[in-house]
């Protein structure tokens, strides 16, 4: 079922949050982009741009003690579970005060310490893993839930029902998002599956299972929290599909022809960012002062990331060698 | 010391590891009510409950993934694969995810997965249930690779690898699981790492591991009824390998036999081979010999089978072409 939004409004905390968080992965990504063709970030960056809601909502719905785990598309997914704006800039600039001291880079973020099971490099991969993180919850006798961010394209890898039914058939305390972007890579939905409404593929197996706006960043919240109770009742796992749309290609250097102008005009025109702005404004009644302070402070933050980072060294071949001994 | 079977050495580690720590669980096919196609958990689910020893659908990639997700969220788990054929469908989550873990996350992520699996050929199971695939494993930084040979070393090995921090590659054979061994009483841990000796010997080195060190000792005793004395070698892990005792050994004897029952291309023997070249070339005096399977699937056809894995008069062969002696191979059969 879609859910719709501003049913109960969230309380102003949760609003200024989501706002905040919608924009600190806006300008991450942003910013993270200019950085990369100026040449100072390497490898791949697969912006987060346009989907902003979901990681957003999603964390938002979540309590401290949980856990996430993310895609290759992750840095949103970071940030809204409160990563540390200066280690992520550090990491993609290969430093040794990186997250990673370098080691990963920007489809590796981890942070095991705050229950992040990491961005993965393998589409699909990261269903398992945050279903082993919620067994072991479950096993230690914990309530804590994890999230599995995933997407369109995962959905039709055999991770996804492997995991998912195992979830199922262990009652976990396990939601899985599907970041539905209607492209894996650069192939649509439609050529992808015939049923493209994913969220009935829970359905098919037994699981509790909806449909939301991914650019709705208050449905996603209200969603997430209510799935997040359903967990912790012992009636999980929940699937989500949260519908949005990427802003460009699948990483930067890829200028996302194949995306029809129309299309992107319509999700642009439902931005997630400017929608959690919007809910802030309205339904938590905040003046355009507030909301230019808070991105005032947001772009500082990213600012002194970047400073911070040009300032670290990096880890040396020596240390590297020493680190390899017995791996 | 205790006379156990392979199989119940096993169980009395998971039993011994489950009781010690709450974190170790157990994820399989038919491993809690059936106790496991080859009995090694009979009695766990009775005894730890069904949140404990869990039976799984028949999904590889998915149960091998949840154990490595469960590792890195803090647990112990323990996933049963059948068959190590089948931890093929699964080796996404081997490579890509358990073993990187601790080097994509600068040192701070580990993973203290144990899969536990069985190869090896023989009863003509065929191609799909008679692999030998330590190579692939031994290939990947990251992971660690046991292959136990005795009951004693079984134990000792399962209760280290749920003590240590990196994903473990539980390598056990099909062959091994009924074999009887005198057993340790008390707590018995075996670290990585570290070889034993199975027969002192001066003449010629045979470095074996899993089924092929029971046949390499059968090769030691008829090659002592030719006069030769040989050292047999069981490095009990592969990774990390025992190399000090190996190029200790062939420093002594001057001749090395490696055996194994994977196929020869690429294999682990091949690497062992590479490392006494590099480390004792000037102590040998004759070039390492290997003993392998044939580069073949495994046939079903029972006479084939054992033609496509190294038998006993294989080893001595070998032993006696080190030592630059004819093959005896009439005088032998």
């Amino acid at each position: 079922m879609i859910q719709e939004t501003g049913r109960n409004a969230p309380s102003r905390e949760v609003l200024e949050k989501i706002f905040r968080t919608a924009w600190k992965i806006r300008v991450f990504e942003t910013e993270g982009i200019k950085l990369y063709r100026q040449g100072l970030i390497r490898g791949y960056f697969h912006p987060y741009l346009g989907q902003e809601g979901i990681a957003t909502g999603v964390c938002a719905g979540l309590k401290e003690g949980d856990y996430i785990a993310s895609t290759h598309r992750g840095h949103g997914h970071c940030i809204a579970w409160g990563a540390d704006v200066k280690k992520m800039v550090a990491e993609l600039l290969q430093k040794e005060t990186g997250y990673c001291k370098g080691y990963g880079g920007s489809m590796h973020i981890a942070d095991i310490s705050v229950g992040n099971l990491g961005a993965n490099g393998i589409v699909g991969a990261g269903i398992p893993l945050g279903v082993g993180a919620a067994l072991a919850n479950q096993i230690r006798g914990s309530d804590a839930v994890t999230v599995t961010f995933t997407s369109d394209g995962a959905s039709n890898n055999g991770t996804f029902m492997e995991s998912l039914n195992l979830a199922a058939i262990w009652d976990l305390n396990f939601i899985l998002v599907i970041e539905n972007n209607q492209y894996a890579v650069s192939t649509s939905i439609g050529e992808s599956t015939r049923e493209t409404d994913l969220y009935k593929r829970g359905t098919a197996i037994g699981v509790e299972s909806h449909l939301v706006d991914g650019n709705d960043p208050v449905a996603v919240y209200e969603l997430t929290r209510q799935a997040a109770e359903t967990c912790r009742k012992g009636k999980g796992p929940v699937l989500i599909e949260a519908r949005t749309y990427r802003h460009m290609g699948h990483h930067v250097n890829d200028p996302g022809k194949y995306m029809p102008e129309d299309k992107l005009a319509y999700y642009k025109a439902r931005d997630p960012v400017d929608r959690a702005r919007a809910a802030f404004r309205d339904m938590g009644v905040a003046t355009e002062a507030e909301i230019a302070a808070i991105e005032a402070e947001v772009s500082k933050e990213f600012e002194d990331a970047v400073a911070f980072s040009m300032a670290s060294g990096e880890v040396t071949p020596a240390q590297f060698r020493e680190f390899a001994v017995g791996y | 010391m205790r006379e156990l079977m392979y199989r119940e050495a096993l169980r009395e580690a998971l039993d011994e590891e489950m009781a010690r720590d709450p974190t170790v669980f157990i994820i399989g096919e038919g491993i809690a009510e059936r106790g496991g196609s080859y009995k090694v958990t009979e009695g766990l689910l009775a005894k730890y409950g069904p949140k404990r020893v869990r039976d799984t659908p028949i999904a590889e990639a998915g149960m091998i993934g949840v154990g490595v997700g469960a590792a890195i969220a803090g647990a112990r788990p323990v996933v049963e694969i059948l068959y190590i054929d089948f931890a093929m469908l699964g080796m996404d989550m081997i490579v890509n995810q358990a073993a990187k873990f601790r080097l994509m996350t600068g040192g701070e992520g580990r993973v203290p997965f144990v899969m536990r699996t069985q190869g090896g050929a023989g009863g003509g199971v065929a191609a799909q249930h008679s692999q030998s695939l330590e190579a692939l494993f031994y290939h990947i930084p990251g992971l660690r690779v046991v292959m136990p040979s005795t009951p004693a070393d079984a134990k000792g090995l399962l209760k280290y690898a749920l003590r240590q921090p990196d994903p473990v590659m539980f390598l056990e054979h099909k062959h091994l699981y009924m074999t009887k061994g005198m057993v340790p009483d008390g707590e018995h841990i075996v670290e990585f790492g570290r070889g034993v000796i199975r027969r002192a010997g001066d003449d010629v080195t045979i470095v074996a591991w899993s089924n092929m060190m029971p046949r390499a000792l059968e090769a030691a005793e008829i090659l002592a009824q030719q006069g030769i004395s040989a050292e047999v070698i069981d490095p009990r892990t592969l990774v990390p390998l025992d190399q000090d005792m190996i190029l200790t050994s062939v420093a002594k004897t001057r001749r090395a036999v490696i055996v194994q029952e994977a196929v020869r291309r690429g294999g682990v023997a091949s690497d062992i081979a590479s490392i006494i070249q590099e480390q004792a070339f000037w102590d040998l005096d004759a070039p390492v010999e290997i003993v392998a399977g044939l580069n073949i699937p495994i046939p079903f056809n029972l006479t084939l089978e054992k033609a496509s894995v190294p038998q006993v008069p294989d080893i001595v062969a070998a032993a006696r072409k080190s030592l630059h002696l004819g093959p005896l191979a009439q005088a032998a059969e």
